[in-house]
């Protein structure tokens, strides 16, 4: 069996003060955006303490240029040397491609998957599904027991059951799915766990599921209790205060078959 | 010079970047004349066999790699597809004829378990501790990969490594100048740059005889 994932997740976008860089932020609820720094640097960083993997997202609402993101992802592989999923802005098999030979090995589709369903099965024949990942952002409805699924950023609510939609995108042919739960995103109160273990329950291809991260115990939770094959966060490993080697023991010791970086 | 063949599918910046990294002379072989000029060739691959195998055949490159990899004997690395398309044959979406350099078939994981599939991610990889290739790594290092099929070998001693995922499944093999690996080493961090740089240096034990 594989042994679970730790993944920090990388947002992106234009930077306010120069509009041909990118930089890294943090968010809350998909809404307040802090910029925090350069991506390179702290990928550098994420590789020296060990990160499983990293998934980088350009989460600008305006600039979704794909080239500045494949520039960005081509120099991050000149020093990194672990699996790197990219995405935020993708609608095309040109923008996989492009991607894809700057040094991206998943890329992940929200928006465009949700408005062309057809793109996961194209870019799962051409590429492989090992590389098509549908991530998935949803929101309660209000105080009922309802989930919807939500585009463009957490701002375009659909009519799908993100449950429902993860067992379509697997019937297309994507190779994992990246669920999000928005309510939780940036709150530090920990993962959605109910609808993390129902959808690993339902899918056979891997499930990261993600928000809501602020302790040890809560990435645990997770694969132990929601049965998650991957847990992402940003906000958690964003700050400097975080000791990513610490955390990873305290998963360990929690029992979760987890690597131990030496 | 290591080249890398490039037949148009899968990551190869990353390969390129990981033996830039290591300080070595690297080549991109877009062109199957390229093959002839380097003295160490790597074969990356992600993506669907049958694309692969076509592309190399396409792209004209199948009786070029026949002549270095076999009859030269030129140290040889296949990544992911880039082993599996060394194989006789493949079931991956139809049957599909391989290089046919090593005698398996690649066939699709089956643990009975409920495993995922494709299988993403580290395993603890067991290597032959007696393979130059393996040379400074822990018995069990974790490896990186991403895959749904694997090769199933026919001669049991062309495989030198393996890990488990509810069955035995082929991790590394090698045979002569032949060396190729179903996890990533451009994307095993530490582990796998020790790989690649083991491979730099490898002298296999065929090539020394002349």
């Amino acid at each position: 069996m594989s042994k679970k994932r730790l993944i920090p997740k990388l947002q992106l976008k234009t930077s306010s003060f120069d509009p041909n860089r990118m930089v890294l932020v943090i968010t809350r609820q998909f809404n307040e955006v802090i910029e925090i720094g350069d991506a390179v640097s702290q990928a550098k960083i994420y590789q020296d303490q060990g990160a499983d993997e990293l998934i980088f997202v350009n989460i600008d609402r305006v600039d979704k240029s794909i080239d500045k993101l494949a520039k960005i992802i081509a120099k991050v592989s000149e020093e990194i040397f672990m699996p790197i999923t990219v995405g935020g802005g993708v609608i095309s098999e040109n923008d996989f491609r492009t991607l894809l030979s700057n040094g991206a090995d998943k890329i992940t589709i929200n928006t465009a998957a949700l408005n062309a369903p057809d793109l996961i099965r194209r870019a799962s024949e051409k590429f492989g599904a090992q590389c098509v990942v549908v991530s998935i952002d949803y929101k309660k409805e209000g105080q009922t027991d309802n989930y919807r699924v939500y585009t463009n950023n957490g701002t375009v609510k659909t009519e799908w059951d993100p449950i429902e939609w993860a067992i379509k995108c697997e019937e297309l042919g994507a190779g994992e799915i990246l669920l999000t739960c928005i309510d939780n995103d940036g709150m530090k109160t920990g993962l959605d766990i109910t609808n993390t273990e129902k959808l690993v329950s339902k899918i056979s291809i891997p499930v990261i599921t993600s928000g809501g991260c602020g302790l040890a115990n809560h990435f645990s939770d997770g694969y132990l209790l929601g049965n998650a094959e991957a847990v992402s966060a940003g906000t958690f490993f964003a700050h400097r205060d975080q000791n990513f080697m610490q955390t990873r023991s305290q998963i360990k010791n929690s029992g979760v078959n987890i690597r131990i970086y030496n | 010079m290591i080249g890398i063949v490039d037949y148009g599918m899968g990551n190869l910046l990353s390969v390129f970047n990981a033996f830039e990294y290591l300080g070595t002379e690297v080549m991109i072989c877009k062109k199957p004349e390229q093959i002839l000029e380097v003295d160490r060739i790597v074969i990356p691959g992600v993506g669907a066999f049958k694309d692969c195998i076509g592309r190399l055949k396409g792209e004209g490159f199948v009786e070029n790699l026949n002549q270095v990899v076999l009859v030269n004997k030129i140290p040889t690395l296949g990544i992911c597809l880039g082993m599996q398309v060394m194989a006789k044959k493949s079931f991956e979406g139809g049957i599909h004829q391989g290089l046919g350099w090593i005698d398996a078939d690649v066939i699709k994981l089956h643990p009975s378990e409920n495993y995922k599939i494709p299988n993403i991610g580290w395993n603890e990889v067991t290597c032959n501790q007696n393979t130059p290739l393996f040379h400074g790594l822990p018995a069990k290092p974790d490896l990186y990969l991403v895959h749904s099929y694997y090769m199933k070998c026919n001669t049991e001693k062309d495989v030198v490594a393996t890990y488990e995922y509810g069955h035995k499944v082929t991790a590394a093999i090698l045979r002569e100048n032949i060396f190729a690996t179903q996890f990533h080493p451009e994307k095993s961090q530490d582990n796998g740059l020790r790989i690649l740089e083991n491979f730099i240096k490898w002298e296999p034990e065929c090539q020394k005889k002349d």
